[in-house]
């Protein structure tokens, strides 16, 4: 019996040190995160650091502004949701609420797969097929531009959309359709009026997941953005918060490299606060129900 | 109930029901565009030749065996950190805690973890595994140690919801023969949601083949043939993903990039069909 | 039983800890420049025919990234394809090679030479059409590395351009192959053994790229391929033996053969 008490105290400490060791990591993370982020946009000061227009930290006057990169990352972003959204939310109703159980079982295949996809390849049939497609429609000199990472990052964001949205609408309760069916409305005008409203948390829940996707991607964009450090222009060549990090981070010696972890440290913040909104989101929903 | 419409009520209906067909062919499209292209691309470059030998630069030719023993030993190594780190955390979670507001909070911290993206994971594995803990360059070890806490949020929460589906009345049914919490789990919980846990391993694996961001600077990008799992640990090797940002980048070699991309797909493909597997097992139970 | 496997779990993981911890030294990283990819590459493959229980990886980051790792110790070898700056300091280097950088256009782009100063011109953002230096009426989209990169830094030297205008950053020399040959308008420049003939290679002040005037020194776009180990610190055996190798003759037609000439 003795023994038995010993294994059942030790393997309840175990679990509880697992649980406790994933709010270790985690804090850990941001601490470390602002920790060696910090110094750098002292120096530099914080202002000089988000709003500076200029990135050239080689040169023999190094200059570190960012707001390139942070406007690049929000403009990428914005971009993505507003063609990803309605594809994905459309998609979503299509598979909720119209497509009959057997197309809506082989669109989903195709949509969870479409999530497995590395992002690598995914900025690697960008780079091959759609930046000269960019260049010569739109007649450019150059088509490696933000207009490339947002139809590639729309794509890309897409399955986390349609899976959050599908499931929000297809917790609608049946009588809510039912009544709406009953007064006359059509099955689009039900639909857009009644299921879509009544979801609409869920729905959000997906478009804010999409949001913090397209801000952390990094390697798919790297291969099709053009990954110079202009003030972001549609049709230009570009650098985010993302690539800025991943391009810079294997030859930054000293100072330079601590401003890569203050980039590091920005971009945190930024996914912070997407996914307390996130969570703020789901909350709502949840009491509301 | 057959009542005509008014005009503006049937375009706005047709309109938007135009629009949802588009979108959907745009997704389905989107798909079939991309891995038929890239396999069309390919195929035709995987050969027995380029599966089974290392790339030689005497010999001018292309191999990722070494690559594929690589991608190998990370999921290895990842999982033989991360599965009992991560089972545990969701049995403290579902059978031990009993404050309600600790198991919220944890929850909490485990979604802000799943939602970090993958290119701060790579700098919290220079920060904190290369610098601070000493390991001084990357290896494949750091590289798995970097993808456990990144796989860690995926395993906790598929393992909870494996353990949720587990029916009370078995935990009842077990206490009521006097049965201790520990031997319950090991004997009843674990076993009923084994099905669960394989499908949530799978999808881990998923995310740790298609990783590159994270793995870049703690990994490396190495192709040397090394067969010894524990001499492979302290070397710096590329991932098949990682090696196949390398191939389009810093070689400029497209025909192999596409023929490694293929084989990506071909492998994301079997863990879809495994993890369709699990579910329809789980259906049945 | 499940606790047996917690311990030996953990056991085995504190044992993968400390078998990193203590290298054996026949493990040698090298990193940084992508330009020595390919003559690097041939040298380690040689190499281990008569050393075949030496692991030899070389990781393509980047010739700053090479200095780097020199510097801090994170690689046994660093490699640069460009000459060391007055602040990169706390290494030993040596020169092995030397290679040329050939500048590359469309092969429907009518231009075949242009000078350093058009160079100039061109990467500094003056010139922006083919007509100013005898081409047709069109836009020049210029193709340049990323900061980190070696032919970057000795391209930007030789040529005298402290800022350059880029189109488009790529971080190899194949990727910079790759947009000259699908993009009439381009220029840029890579390391004469990443160009195939999908390219034009033009002559620089009226030389043309061989081994004859890498040799002799008169092609002006030439840099030296580099071999850094951290200053006081002692290489493992498997380090000093490869790096022996580097400079012996036995190494001199793989050199060659990759594409740049022998430096001793």
């Amino acid at each position: 019996m003795k023994t038995k008490t010993i294994i059942e105290q030790t393997m309840k400490t175990t679990f509880f040190l697992c649980g406790m060791l994933t709010i270790v990591i985690t804090f850990g993370i941001a601490v470390y995160m602002v920790i060696s982020g910090i110094p750098a946009i002292r120096e530099i000061g914080l202002s000089d650091f988000l709003f500076g227009q200029v990135w050239n930290p080689t040169g023999a006057e190094p200059q570190f502004g960012i707001l390139p990169f942070i406007l690049t990352s929000v403009y990428a972003t914005l971009g993505a949701i507003a063609i990803g959204v309605p594809i994905g939310l459309a998609t979503a109703i299509f598979l909720a609420k119209v497509a009959p159980p057997k197309v809506a079982a082989a669109v989903n295949t195709a949509v969870e797969l479409l999530a497995g996809i590395p992002s690598v390849v995914y900025g690697f049939v960008g780079m091959i097929v759609l930046v000269p497609l960019v260049m010569n429609v739109f007649n450019l000199r150059n088509g490696a531009t933000l207009f490339s990472a947002i139809l590639v990052l729309s794509i890309m964001i897409l399955p986390g959309i349609i899976n959050v949205s599908r499931t929000a609408l297809a917790a609608v309760p049946r009588e809510y359709e039912e009544a709406s069916y009953a007064l006359g409305a059509t099955k689009v005008e039900t639909i857009c009026k009644v299921s879509v409203p009544a979801a609409k948390s869920g729905i959000a829940a997906g478009i804010v997941l999409g949001i913090g996707r397209a801000v952390g991607e990094t390697m798919a964009v790297i291969l099709v953005a053009g990954n110079v450090a202009n003030m972001p222009e549609l049709f230009g060549s570009v650098r985010s918060l993302t690539m800025a990090i991943a391009g810079e981070m294997s030859y930054a010696t000293g100072f330079h490299r601590n401003v890569l972890f203050s980039i590091g440290l920005v971009l945190f913040v930024f996914i912070l606060l997407i996914n307390l909104t996130l969570n703020l989101i789901l909350k709502r929903g949840g009491a509301k129900r | 109930m057959k009542r005509r419409l008014s005009i503006k009520r049937r375009v706005y209906s047709g309109a938007l029901t135009g629009f949802m067909y588009l979108a959907v062919g745009i997704a389905v499209a989107a798909l079939i565009g991309i891995i038929g292209f890239v396999l069309y691309r390919g195929l035709g470059h995987i050969t027995w030749e380029f599966l089974t030998t290392a790339r030689s630069a005497l010999r001018n030719t292309v191999g990722i065996l070494p690559n594929i023993l690589y991608t190998l030993y990370i999921i290895f190594t990842t999982l033989l950190i991360a599965l009992p780190l991560g089972i545990g955390a969701a049995i403290y979670l579902n059978e031990y805690a009993a404050k309600r507001r600790l198991v919220r909070f944890i929850e909490f911290v485990i979604e802000l973890l799943a939602g970090i993206p993958s290119i701060i994971f790579g700098l919290i594995g220079v920060l904190f595994f290369i610098q601070a803990m000493g390991m001084r360059r990357p290896s494949l070890l750091v590289g798995a140690l970097t993808l456990s806490i990144l796989v860690l949020p995926t395993i906790v929460r598929t393992t909870q919801e494996a353990l949720k589906t587990v029916p009370a009345a078995y935990r009842e049914g077990a206490f009521a023969l006097g049965a201790t919490k520990w031997y319950m789990i090991r004997t009843i919980i674990l076993p009923a949601s084994a099905d669960g846990i394989v499908g949530g391993t799978i999808l881990a694996v998923g995310r740790m083949v298609g990783e590159s961001a994270a793995l870049l600077f703690t990994a490396g990008m190495g192709y040397a043939l090394v067969t010894n799992y524990f001499e492979a640990l302290q070397t710096a090797g590329g991932t098949l993903t990682v090696m196949l940002f390398v191939y389009i980048t810093e070689h400029g070699d497209f025909d192999t990039a596409f023929a490694i991309a293929s084989v990506l797909l071909i492998i994301v493909l079997l863990l879809n069909i495994g993890v369709k597997l699990v579910k329809r097992r789980l259906k049945k139970i | 039983m499940k606790k047996k496997r917690t311990v030996l779990i953990s056991l085995l993981t504190a044992a993968l800890f400390l078998l990193t911890a203590c290298n054996s030294g026949n493990n040698v990283l090298l990193s940084g420049s992508t330009s020595v990819e390919r003559v690097i590459s041939s040298l380690i493959e040689a190499f281990n025919e008569d050393h075949p229980d030496i692991i030899l990886t070389f990781n393509p980051t980047g010739s700053g990234a090479g200095i780097t790792s020199a510097q801090e110790g994170t690689a046994d070898i660093g490699l640069s394809s460009r000459p060391l700056r007055e602040s990169e300091t706390g290494v030993d280097a040596t020169i092995f090679a030397i290679d040329g950088l050939a500048l590359v256009v469309h092969p429907d782009n009518p231009v075949t030479n242009l000078t350093i100063e058009q160079l100039y011109g061109i990467y500094s953002g003056e010139i922006t059409n083919w007509s100013d230096v005898g081409g047709k009426d069109a836009p020049i989209t210029t193709i340049g590395r990323e900061a980190g990169s070696g032919s970057r830094g000795a391209f930007d030297d030789i040529i005298g351009v402290e800022s350059p205008r880029h189109d488009q950053e790529l971080t190899s020399g194949g990727a910079i192959i790759t947009a000259v040959a699908t993009n009439p308008y381009a220029i840029g420049y890579a390391s004469l053994s990443a160009v195939g003939n999908s390219v034009k290679i033009l002559t620089v002040d009226g030389v043309p790229i061989t081994e004859e005037t890498l040799r002799d020194g008169t092609y002006p776009v030439a840099r030296p391929f580099i071999f850094m180990t951290q200053s006081g610190t002692e290489l493992s055996e498997g380090a000093q033996a490869f790096l022996a190798f580097i400079q012996s003759d036995e190494a001199t037609a793989i050199i060659a053969n990759a594409g740049v000439v022998q430096m001793r």
